[in-house]
């Protein structure tokens, strides 16, 4: 049993930290997500060449630092401490993960170019009635000669405005909902026929709603996996998002205890009320437990999907709570001012409330565990 | 004991559904339905059609204006509106400042300000809270000095509601500051147009401008603008604030949000069926009927005490705590349902602007209207005060 990171983990970590420390403050990330772009690509360049960072998760083989989901969860929480809209979830964990999963001459060709900063990836797998169902997809990919064409709506795609690729899920065949004939592919962002209605989303990230008409694709676009690998790196990305909801929920909590010591009312400071010191102490049991599921499901992604699948269920659903209660509880806690655009609390609050609802809701992963673990009962 | 309504008052009833939907503007309609945000005209529409029709101030005494309504018929009256979804006419005037003029004020101050509550010619905003006097309001600092047949007053207000709209507005201030807290405290009617006031406003998560810090500066008010007697204000805030709560548990408003929610999850698709037929999410639902069926009950046990002249007392924080928990539940579950789509950030429509709304249209404003309505356990008196008022007045602890 060993929670410990390596000396090269802590470095990483120390690193990045370091660096977000520096160039994004709550100010700096305003101007960021003002400014046309919606963020400051310097940064992105900085994660690549100046850190060199964005190789942390792949192999030495790749190019990589040879890490994997734990230096995900690194990157994730300390992106998440300073809720930064980088696109590292959709650009290295979402399609480095594919890639990586999926090997062959496209992985090869774009790793490196992951890793150097040249690429982003908008993750094109949701759509405007599938809810979390991941089969539930109509956006066809029809064989065409060697390669496909594809047609189809897809919602909510984040950091689609940036992306130099999308990541897309279609049917190469079979029904709405059926497992079967789903397919995944990476294609140029610039493709004909694809175009986009962008906008800004409420917790500062930009996203477009992508709509393919007739447009033409490569064969070698195929990740070969179908459903099995599309499920195992939105399982990655979930755990992922949980590493995020470390960071945010745990400055949340700090920034809720800062306040509770300096906030006068009826002479004193509010955190000598024992109400607010019994609902801080909740809140820092929520953060703990989120830091354990959180681990506990990084640690188990490498097993047979069942068991993964039900794991990562299990943490998502309790991070999706505690991430409502502790943010909750935090905007309550600071009164009127919890609520305005001006402290920052206000902002984590917003990105811990769509963290509750990325990749499933606290009830689809609970259902999502139910079934794989208690159905056979009945 | 009897729950049945009587068929006058089911006459009464027909009466009022009818009069709302030949009347109600139809500019409006909707409005409240989408969680848009209303401009100053939206509420001044709906008003002045009340003023008119004599039905404004439904809990006002008839001498003054009111209806001479049965608390049962208020009762029938709010359920009506909101069954209609018509908007909610700001309170600032109508439910709070309103009251206090006819309960504690002089007759020239009645005359005054009274009959222009009702048609709708002022609007008010309220200057309670402080930067440093939130849940502590009697703290408050702002300061009033008299100087001849004027009060001087300097200080800082904030949160004040649709304040960028106001003709007048009702400040707490302090008159000595020698005084144990809420024995040196004035109640001030302040024209926002007097020179040395300035507005700012404050924007909240959702990108709304609905409050504002208000900054007085040498701002100079007649005496013959204070209600009640000098340094006695804290009996005025007092009661204005069991006013405020009595009708802040907004029973007929959610009935109306959980109806909506329905008809979202009837339409929403998870996977093959309905959202509504997800025993999770339909047991949410449930909940949130139990909940308010529990408080809608409550509510009217109080207002049958009122009918016998019990005034609202501190049982009204049970009502604002309740009412304002379930009012955030029905935000989570509407921003629960919109699933993707609670994430787009849509504002509305600009001028000109012709595009169609990012997903279904009940989702575009879900997060925003979520993030807002966290607002309902901290204002009026946060919910932990509400709990220490029970504690220490229902309680005796």
């Amino acid at each position: 049993m060993d929670f410990n990171y390596t000396d090269t983990q802590d470095m990483l970590r120390d690193t990045l930290a370091r660096f977000l420390a520096d160039t994004y403050d709550f100010e700096s990330r305003k101007k960021m997500i003002a400014s046309d772009a919606g963020r400051d690509p310097g940064i992105w360049r900085a994660l690549a060449t100046e850190l060199g960072i964005l190789s942390a998760p792949f192999s030495e083989e790749q190019g990589g630092l040879g890490g994997g989901a734990i230096e995900n969860l690194i990157m994730m929480e300390e992106l998440g401490k300073v809720i930064a809209v980088e696109p590292y979830l959709q650009t290295v964990v979402i399609g480095g993960g594919a890639l990586k999963a999926a090997g062959g001459a496209l992985a090869d060709a774009v790793i490196p170019e992951i890793i150097g900063g040249n690429v982003i990836i908008g993750f094109a797998y949701a759509e405007p009635k599938g809810r979390y169902n991941l089969a539930n997809i109509s956006t066809t990919a029809k064989k065409d000669g060697a390669g496909y064409v594809l047609n189809g709506h897809k919602a909510v795609v984040y950091a689609a405005p940036w992306a130099t690729h999308l990541l897309v899920t279609a049917r190469t065949g079979g029904s709405q909902r059926e497992r079967a004939g789903v397919d995944l592919f990476l294609i140029d962002a610039k493709s004909a026929g694809i175009t986009r209605r962008d906008y800004p989303t409420v917790d500062g990230f930009q996203a477009s709603e992508v709509y393919f008409e007739n447009v033409a694709i490569p064969g070698d676009a195929l990740l070969s996996g179908g459903i099995d690998l599309i499920e195992q790196i939105v399982d990655e990305a979930t755990v992922a998002v949980c590493g995020e909801a470390c960071g945010v929920t745990r400055k949340l909590h700090e920034g809720t205890l800062d306040y509770s010591k300096q906030r006068q009312q009826f002479g004193q400071p509010i955190g000598r009320f024992q109400v607010l010191q019994h609902r801080m102490a909740d809140m820092f049991l929520e953060v703990e437990q989120i830091m354990s599921m959180t681990l506990m499901a990084t640690l188990k992604l490498d097993l047979p999907a069942a068991e993964r699948k039900a794991m990562v269920s299990l943490a998502k659903a309790k991070v999706s709570r505690s991430a409502k209660f502790v943010g909750q509880n935090a905007v309550q806690t600071h009164g009127g001012i919890g609520i305005t655009q001006e402290l920052a609390i206000g902002h984590y609050f917003k990105r811990a409330t769509m963290i509750e609802g990325q990749f499933g809701s606290a009830d689809w992963h609970l259902d999502r565990y139910e079934q794989l673990t208690l159905s056979d009962v009945a | 004991m009897n729950l049945e309504f009587s068929p006058e008052e089911i006459a009464f009833r027909d009466e009022v559904r009818t009069f709302i939907a030949e009347n109600y503007p139809v500019e409006l309609r909707g409005k409240q339905d989408e969680g848009d945000e209303l401009s100053k005209e939206d509420f001044l529409s709906w008003h002045k059609v009340l003023a008119k029709k004599g039905w404004v101030a439904p809990a006002w005494p008839v001498e003054y204006g009111g209806t001479g309504w049965t608390p049962t018929q208020r009762y029938i009256w709010s359920e009506e509106t909101a069954r209609a979804d018509c908007i909610r006419l700001m309170p600032f005037g109508l439910t709070m400042v309103g009251p206090v003029i006819y309960t504690f004020g002089t007759p020239e101050q009645k005359a005054k300000f009274l009959p222009r509550i009702l048609s709708g010619e002022d609007w008010w905003c309220q200057g309670y809270s402080e930067p440093g006097s939130g849940s502590d309001l009697a703290s408050l600092r702002t300061k009033a000095v008299q100087d001849g047949d004027h009060y001087v007053v300097n200080g800082q207000k904030t949160w004040t509601t649709m304040a960028q709209y106001a003709d007048w507005g009702f400040f707490l201030v302090r008159t000595n500051a020698e005084a144990k807290q809420q024995e040196g405290i004035s109640f001030l009617l302040v024209d926002m147009k007097t020179p040395g006031i300035e507005v700012r406003p404050i924007i909240t998560l959702g990108g709304e401008h609905e409050v504002n810090e208000v900054w007085l500066e040498d701002v100079r008010v007649p005496v013959e603008n204070r209600v009640y007697e000098e340094n006695k204000g804290w009996t005025c805030a007092k009661f204005l604030l069991a006013h405020e709560r009595s009708g802040i548990a907004g029973v007929a408003a959610s009935k109306r949000g959980v109806e909506k929610i329905k008809e979202i999850a009837k339409t929403e698709m998870d996977d093959d069926r309905p959202l509504l037929t997800n025993p999770f999410f339909r047991r949410k639902v449930a909940e949130l009927e139990m909940d308010l069926t529990a408080l809608e009950y409550t509510e009217l046990r109080t207002l049958a005490g009122e009918a016998q002249g019990k005034g609202p007392g501190p049982e009204s924080s049970l009502l604002k705590i309740k009412g304002s928990e379930i009012q955030q539940r029905i935000t989570e579950l509407t921003l629960e349902a919109a699933g993707h789509y609670g994430a787009p950030y849509f504002r509305g429509f600009g001028e000109g602007d012709n595009e169609h709304p990012i997903g279904p249209e009940y989702a575009n404003r879900s997060a925003p209207v979520y993030f807002n309505v966290r607002k309902t356990t901290i204002y009026g008196g946060s919910n932990e005060i509400q709990r220490n008022i029970i504690a220490k007045m229902v309680l005796g602890l």
